[in-house]
């Protein structure tokens, strides 16, 4: 008995809180993504990095999108990756930053709520989502003073107000909620412009869909970090969006069909639709 | 182990008297029955609460079920929930099995029968959704720590015997939900008795085609109009039951074929496992 993890002879006898990374940070520590070790020499440059997320609420729910490009410098790393995830039914997050910290909190964070949600018999608040995000990576920050930053974009139906939210962090934690868009990653600032001009209130979810393509292509077309839809190997981007229904991530083919009427238009006018001035 | 002051008594009649003291504790309560249905696995309990469950979700595929003291198997419950986290975290969502689970339940329940002076008074299901009804796996777990793998159904708790006798009745590979259902609230109701109401009752399935967490409650409207669903089918199956006198001793059959799972043990016979692994 003596090599089983010593978490074996807690899981009986712990009267902690609901939370699982709580629990782990107790008993099994060294399973937490966030760790304080020093790095002999900063590798920020040359690890996998993820780039750009968007996200914007539309009537009902909200949206969110993510390209598929991870790079290492000037190398593209993966085609690929996908940054997008769903952490329950009623909520997702992208990841920005360090590519392989951000993949483990998105997996640390979905069983964070599933914990709760199965010991308590209730899921958490959106608002308590929020917040135990941020505590997770403030968790990381000694991590991210070495380089291996992550941060992440949350987006949530909300079934107390009917609406989407938007929260977004930075490495210090947060939460930050953000109205109508917002958009992470090197390609962010690009995306947000184009959102700027794209986004309209209370629009259906395909209309939003839509400008969220459109900014991730802007992102794309400025930011050399952020990919493009692949359209000879059939690469698109990561869409879901989360109304009074739950999650869904959009099918390939559906996501290819956005794409495709996006593209068509940018054939004839590269820079994308036109806000009216007047 | 204490030896009563001034007197001997015999391990044999310790464990007995141990295990007599831990069945009448079971017996107390209202039965469970845990069954399968053409598209996954079924939990039925009476439970005049809203609050304290006796059916929950552990794990993507793994659904409980327990009867006995309420704390107990409260504990049990947080356990295999922290139990299936971790695991599912250190390794990957498909490593989280059912087998594994019982197991830890077994080894847990046979060590506090054999070192503490009292036993728990619960007894428990551990169920798990596969792929393919073949793969649906049923395991029962008694006070000392003894594991059943059941086929197709599981009785725990109150008169179990009689419940069991009565659920093999009606029960059938492959019942759609709603006829499954029936079949477990006819079970559960003594001949000439009434039903209990939808308020008294908690209802949970495994439903194989879920995406994501396989676990489903069913409460308010959906579970009244399946209850409805199911009178209809009862009021249509009146005729099926002249051919039940073969079907009767077919599963009476059964029942002898099964003995050791038929009832639960009131002494130890024979080997225990007594999970301290020492």
């Amino acid at each position: 008995m003596a090599s089983q993890p010593a978490w074996m002879n807690s899981l009986f006898t712990y009267t902690g809180s609901s939370s699982f990374s709580e629990f782990l940070g107790v008993h099994a520590p060294n399973l937490l993504p966030a760790r304080n070790e020093s790095l002999a020499a900063p590798v920020g440059d040359e690890i996998p990095h993820a780039t750009t997320i968007v996200a914007a609420t539309c009537a009902g729910g909200v949206v969110m999108a993510g390209d598929r490009r991870a790079t290492s410098g000037n190398i593209i790393s993966q085609r690929d990756i996908e940054k997008v995830f769903r952490t329950d039914d009623y909520s997702c997050m992208g990841i920005a930053g360090t590519a392989s910290t951000g993949l483990e909190l998105a997996r640390l964070y979905r069983v964070e709520l599933e914990h709760y949600e199965k010991t308590e018999g209730r899921s958490l608040s959106t608002e308590g989502k929020a917040h135990r995000l941020a505590t997770m990576i403030r968790g990381n920050l000694p991590m991210a003073m070495q380089g291996l930053v992550v941060v992440p974009l949350f987006a949530a139906y909300d079934p107390s107000h009917d609406t989407g939210r938007i929260f977004s962090y930075d490495v210090g934690g947060g939460p930050y909620e953000q109205k109508e868009f917002h958009s992470i990653g090197s390609g962010s600032i690009f995306a947000r412009g184009s959102l700027k001009k794209l986004y309209r209130e209370n629009s259906s979810p395909q209309d939003t869909v839509l400008a969220c393509l459109h900014a991730l292509y802007d992102a794309a077309d400025d930011d050399s970090a952020t990919g493009g839809p692949d359209v000879m190997r059939k690469i698109w981007p990561v869409v879901a969006v989360i109304t009074a229904d739950g999650f869904r991530r959009l099918p390939d083919d559906e996501v290819a069909e956005f794409v495709e009427s996006m593209l068509e238009r940018r054939m004839t006018a590269p820079e994308g639709p036109t806000a009216p001035l007047r | 182990m204490s030896i009563p002051f001034g007197g001997y008594a015999s391990p044999e009649q310790i464990m007995r008297d141990r295990a007599e003291y831990a069945r009448k504790g079971i017996a107390r309560g209202r039965s469970v029955v845990v069954m399968q249905y053409a598209d996954g696995i079924l939990f039925v309990a009476p439970n005049p609460s809203k609050a304290l469950h006796k059916i929950s979700e552990i794990y993507d595929r793994i659904g409980f079920a327990a009867v006995g003291r309420y704390n107990e198997f409260e504990s049990l419950r947080l356990a295999g929930i922290r139990y299936a986290d971790i695991n599912g975290y250190t390794f990957n969502r498909s490593d989280v099995t059912g087998r594994g689970l019982a197991n830890l339940y077994a080894q847990h329940l046979g060590m506090i029968f054999t070192e503490s002076i009292k036993s728990f008074e619960v007894e428990i299901v551990v169920a798990e959704v596969g792929d393919a009804p073949e793969d649906d796996q049923i395991y029962r777990i008694t006070f000392d720590g003894s594991v059943f793998d059941e086929q197709g159904m599981a009785v725990i708790g109150g008169q179990a015997d009689a419940v069991g006798g009565r659920l093999k009745e009606r029960y059938s590979e492959g019942l759609p939900l709603p006829q499954a259902l029936d079949a477990a609230l006819a079970a559960l109701t003594e001949p000439g008795g009434e039903r209990p109401p939808v308020t008294q009752i908690e209802v949970a399935v495994l439903d194989r085609g879920r995406e994501h967490r396989k676990f489903l409650r069913l409460t308010g409207p959906r579970l009244e109009k399946l209850l409805e669903a199911a009178k209809e089918g009862q009021e249509g199956a009146q005729q099926p039951a002249e051919q039940a006198p073969v079907e009767q001793a077919q599963s009476e059959q059964d029942q002898a074929g099964q003995a050791p799972g038929a009832t639960p043990p009131i002494a130890p016979e024979g080997d225990i496992d007594t999970g301290s692994g020492e």
